[in-house]
């Protein structure tokens, strides 16, 4: 099984991890920057961050072969801290970027004004340097958070194929189906998506357009859900290929459309040189 | 620095050299636009190993040439350079640090880039530490560079990226480069074999256990 989890928040997560997931069959995954827990007081601190997202996530994810992407975006919730809004100005340095092959993670947190102004503007960014964007819908009010996300996308002018609205659950995945946007299911112990959950979406829906990530963070989450995913489905009598098209090929077709995924393995000398340095830890 | 030797390098081995030129003449013209063209290098000029760099150039890479040209073709001198430069830095990712880090020693701008090589020596990325060992290195005081040095022995970086080695290494990092090799062998470990053969020049001879260790692998 060959899985790409197109959203997990791995400077959350342990070098053990990484293992893990390698040895599960993670090849390839995309970090989006979002809230770390504590909330930041200024941009630099952003900017420290996203230069984690592009330089130290990558290299901490090259030891075990996986291939590490990212989405940088101003995050909604600290989109209503006027201390953080200059992020908006740093953020064409970023996109411009090898492994940032989306903006996100945009969207609603409390539905603000200033949520408004920062999603819209981080859209027009999006059109702008020619990326998809990764959109998560909030987790009060999630429906008529769906409703008003779709309705920003489509006033945005951005392609519904080049936008994934993710977190989603039953009772919202009709209306980003009839969208044209990407589905987007976040495997969470709890307070999202289950396996067998998601195998009988799967089932209903079909399976174009159709994302699964573990969405693993700082909470308590599961890096491997994917994986389990990929086992609900065939035990759920999905086929290999079934499995393939959804951990694999359907986030390598939408973060495609980027024109910076790279897929190529992971040069065995970053590794050597780098397991060095990791396994010490610290130099 | 003209950069002839790098155009002369880079030339057929550019991936798209329209984008390359075109790149040129817009940072020539606006030295902004460098912010948006510098990370955007290895996609449009391509990432592989140049394909006769020469010694001056030995280990470098498409993109690494293509970018220090772009830096040096900035219409700027010195103070304003070294701040260009450190702006590219401080927003760079791998690959543009390393590309800084290998145009400091062109730039002109005598010692205004040492914070970089610092702050590339205190990473724990080898492709920064090494290439914070370039010629640009001369630049660091003793005291830095013999950490530095000891910090590829720790991270196997091969002694031979050290710009200068044989001639700078003094009694002081043999004294430090043997320390090492005590504490490696009281725990049952060793120090790579370059490191060993540096030790042993500096000594003359001494330590022999390393030596005999290594037989015993």
């Amino acid at each position: 099984m060959r899985i790409f989890d197109p959203h997990i928040h791995m400077s959350s997560r342990t070098t053990d991890d990484y293992e893990r997931m390698a040895a599960a069959g993670v090849r390839v995954l995309l970090e989006p920057a979002f809230w770390l827990g504590q909330p930041r007081t200024s941009a630099e601190s952003f900017c420290d961050y996203f230069d984690s997202l592009v330089g130290w996530e990558p290299f901490r994810a090259s030891q075990f072969g996986i291939r590490h992407h990212c989405a940088i975006a101003l995050n909604p919730k600290e989109a209503n801290d006027a201390r953080c809004r200059e992020v908006l100005d740093l953020l064409p340095r970023y996109l411009a970027k090898d492994g940032v092959v989306a903006v996100g993670e945009l969207g609603y947190d409390s539905m603000t004004p200033d949520e408004d102004e920062v999603f819209a503007a981080q859209l027009a960014l999006a059109v702008e340097h020619e990326l998809p964007a990764l959109v998560h819908t909030p987790h009060r009010d999630k429906k008529r958070g769906t409703e008003r996300t779709l309705d920003v996308v489509k006033e945005s002018g951005i392609g519904p194929g080049r936008v994934v609205v993710d977190h989603l659950n039953e009772v919202t995945v009709a209306m980003v189906a009839g969208s044209g946007c990407w589905m987007g299911f976040s495997i969470y112990p709890g307070t999202k998506m289950s396996p067998p959950r998601m195998a009988a979406i799967l089932r209903e829906y079909g399976l174009a357009r159709m994302l699964v990530n573990s969405a693993a963070d700082w909470g308590r989450s599961d890096p491997l859900l994917t994986r389990r995913t990929g086992e609900a489905m065939l035990a759920a009598g999905f086929t290999d290929d079934d499995v393939d098209q959804v951990l694999w090929r359907n986030p390598v077709e939408f973060f495609g459309q980027s024109g910076r995924l790279d897929l190529s393995p992971v040069q065995p000398p970053e590794v050597t040189f780098a397991d060095n340095s990791i396994l010490r830890g610290g130099g | 620095m003209t950069g002839e030797d790098l155009q002369a390098a880079l030339d057929g081995a550019v991936v798209n050299p329209t984008w390359l030129a075109d790149a040129l003449a817009r940072v020539q013209a606006s030295p902004a636009a460098i912010a948006g063209l510098f990370p955007a290098v290895g996609r449009h000029c391509g990432r592989g190993p140049l394909p006769d760099p020469g010694q001056e150039l030995d280990g470098w890479t498409v993109d690494d040439a293509a970018r220090v040209l772009l830096l040096t073709a900035l219409p700027l001198r010195r103070t304003a350079l070294a701040d260009a430069a450190g702006a590219l830095y401080r927003y760079g990712d791998a690959a543009e640090k390393r590309a800084v880090l290998r145009a400091l020693p062109r730039l002109g701008i005598g010692n205004d880039g040492v914070e970089l090589l610092r702050d590339a020596i205190r990473t724990n990325d080898p492709r920064l530490v090494a290439a914070a060992l370039g010629p640009y290195a001369s630049q660091l005081d003793d005291a830095m560079w013999r950490q530095a040095v000891l910090k590829c022995v720790f991270m196997e970086i091969p002694l031979s990226t050290v710009t200068g080695l044989t001639g700078r290494a003094d009694g002081e990092l043999a004294r430090m480069l043997a320390a090492l090799a005590t504490e490696r062998h009281a725990a049952g470990r060793t120090i790579p074999a370059d490191a060993t053969a540096l030790l042993t020049k500096l000594t003359g001879g001494w330590p022999a256990e390393s030596d005999h260790e290594k037989e015993a692998d």
